[in-house]
């Protein structure tokens, strides 16, 4: 196993209890090995730990047991190997988009024209172009998470994690993001790590899916998805994917109905 | 009849805000010059006006107005070159603040002008101790507001940050700072409105120039309109720094706007 990349080890995490509550238990021990250029998905109901397990691998938060490791190296705090992209649209207002995309260079100590070339090639890549110049507040919420991805791909991370990057748009929007980020992974081949409670979603991005179950959240399921690359948004209408999609809905159903106390 | 929360036009809104100031000079001409308020106590627009011409022609009022408006932009940078940053750290770090806040939060209730006697007392009636009143004034109220304003920072944003690669340092000045600038600005803006009621008050004792001095010698001469016209001269000069301060703020910070 010389290309896993990243390994979570036994990671568990309890919230204490606020104001004399009881302790929240978000994630039970869990394990789980990322492989090189693996675009995994964590498919559960909300409330499951799914965003708690992403955190803990961003830094942003600590295990109360077990560990991280990336390539090997545990992790002790956030850092510009991994990035992060998250649900609410966290662009810099400040910036530009150019900027903004700039931004983690600019920290790394990046020399002005290098960084120009990278900017301009990751707003190409995310379509973007003649966008530069704007404000976060100018663009739509689909191209903020789209300068979002990509400002978090100019740092070259090891590893891309991704907490419903997609939750807050509308339908039609979301399945051309879903393309796009598809797409770029088909050429660059990121390790990603997405997370997301919306199951055609999951599907269609990954090349595994892994299912958590309700609170506390737990590894239910772990399926390969071996549907040919490249996608195409029509793939979500084949058999195969139907399949795959009917056998997730009963995982997540049973998931779903425990967490919302339905028996 | 407007409904609420509908918004007007520019055009509009000129003509409204103008109104009531014309709305407002007619009443005090109809009781003045109607002879509804005795002319000891209120001056007429008329008289007010013919005082002041007075005063800046024959006894050098520009001047009175200089050095008030020196005192209180000496004294407001003076306060907040030393509380913006005081304010950044406190709002960055919580043992900081734990340290000073509490101190803050107790000298901000303190009074400027219950200190002018004992400033007089401490480096006499010259300068410095016009400054100092405008200093201690405006201080530590723009520490607390600058440190609640980085207190508040979106989380979020500072996350971003770190997970971009940015060191605890690079954090505090690449998001905390500029997340918080016009924020920042708009509380200088406010306090250096109250800065302007210091000053006067540290002009009326003690000193022997500038506009609170000047009212305090009308009132031994019964001089309404003297006295009127350096209050409105205060209001004039408050509405202009305050019409500059918020166009700067507009060319500083697109972004809010856009
Ligand atoms: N900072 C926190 N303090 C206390 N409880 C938390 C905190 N963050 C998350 N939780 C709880 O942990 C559980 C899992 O949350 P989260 O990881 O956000 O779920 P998901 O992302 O799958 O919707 C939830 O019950 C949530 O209320
Ligand atoms: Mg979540």
């Amino acid at each position: 196993m010389s290309n896993t990349i990243l390994q979570i080890d036994n990671v568990s995490r309890v919230f204490p209890g606020v104001r004399g509550g009881a302790p929240v238990r978000a994630l039970e021990p869990t394990n789980l090995q990322v492989e090189q250029n693996d675009f995994i998905t964590i498919l559960g109901p909300s409330g499951c730990g799914k965003s708690t397990l992403l955190r803990i691998v961003a830094g942003l938060d600590r295990p109360t047991d077990g560990r991280v490791l990336l390539n090997g190296r545990e992790i002790k705090g956030p850092g510009a190997d991994r990035g992060m992209v998250f649900q609410s649209y966290t662009l810099f207002p400040w910036l530009t988009i150019a900027e903004n995309i700039a931004y983690g260079l600019r920290e790394k100590g990046v020399p002005k024209a290098q960084r120009q070339e990278i900017v301009a090639s990751y707003t190409e890549k995310v379509g973007l172009r003649g966008f530069e110049n704007h404000y976060p507040k100018q663009l739509s919420g689909g191209m903020q998470q789209r300068t979002a991805i990509a400002r978090a791909l100019a740092n070259d991370p090891e590893i891309l994690l991704l907490d419903e990057p997609f939750g807050a748009l509308d339908n039609q929007t979301r399945g051309l993001m879903q393309e796009l980020l598809l797409g770029i992974w088909e050429r660059e081949r990121k390790t990603v790590l997405f997370v997301t409670h919306d199951i055609e979603e999951a599907i269609f991005l990954a090349s595994r899916v892994i299912v958590m179950s309700a609170r506390p959240g737990r590894i239910k399921a772990d399926i390969p998805v071996d549907l040919p690359h490249p996608r195409h948004y029509r793939m979500k209408t084949t058999p195969e994917f139907s399949d795959l999609k009917a056998q997730l809905t009963e995982e997540i159903r049973v998931e779903a109905m425990q967490a919302e106390g339905v028996h | 009849m407007p409904r609420p929360l509908e918004p007007v036009s520019q055009g509009t809104r000129v003509t409204l805000g103008i109104s009531f100031f014309v709305l407002f000079v007619l009443a005090w001409a109809f009781a003045t010059l109607g002879g509804f308020v005795s002319r000891t106590f209120l001056a007429d627009p008329i008289t007010m006006l013919q005082d002041g011409w007075l005063l800046l022609t024959r006894f050098g009022f520009l001047g009175d107005i200089g050095i008030t408006v020196w005192r209180v932009v000496g004294g407001f940078v003076l306060a907040a070159a030393i509380a913006v940053p005081l304010g950044i750290l406190m709002g960055a770090y919580k043992s900081f603040e734990a340290f000073l806040e509490p101190f803050v939060s107790f000298a901000r209730y303190l009074p400027a002008s219950a200190f002018v006697p004992l400033l007089i007392l401490w480096a006499g009636i010259g300068e410095m101790q016009k400054l100092l009143v405008i200093f201690i004034g405006s201080v530590f109220q723009i520490i607390l507001m600058v440190a609640v304003a980085v207190g508040n920072t979106r989380r979020d944003l500072v996350e971003a940050a770190y997970t971009l690669g940015s060191s605890d340092q690079g954090v505090v000045k690449r998001v905390l700072i500029p997340a918080n600038a016009p924020e920042i600005a708009e509380i200088l803006r406010l306090v250096l409105g109250w800065a302007w009621t210091y000053v006067i008050v540290a002009e009326l004792i003690g000193s022997s120039s500038g506009i609170g001095h000047m009212i305090i010698d009308s009132q031994a001469l019964l001089a309404t309109g003297q006295m009127i016209f350096g209050i409105i001269i205060i209001g004039i000069i408050g509405l202009i720094s305050d019409f500059l301060f918020k166009a700067v703020n507009r060319k500083l910070f697109p972004w809010r706007l856009a």
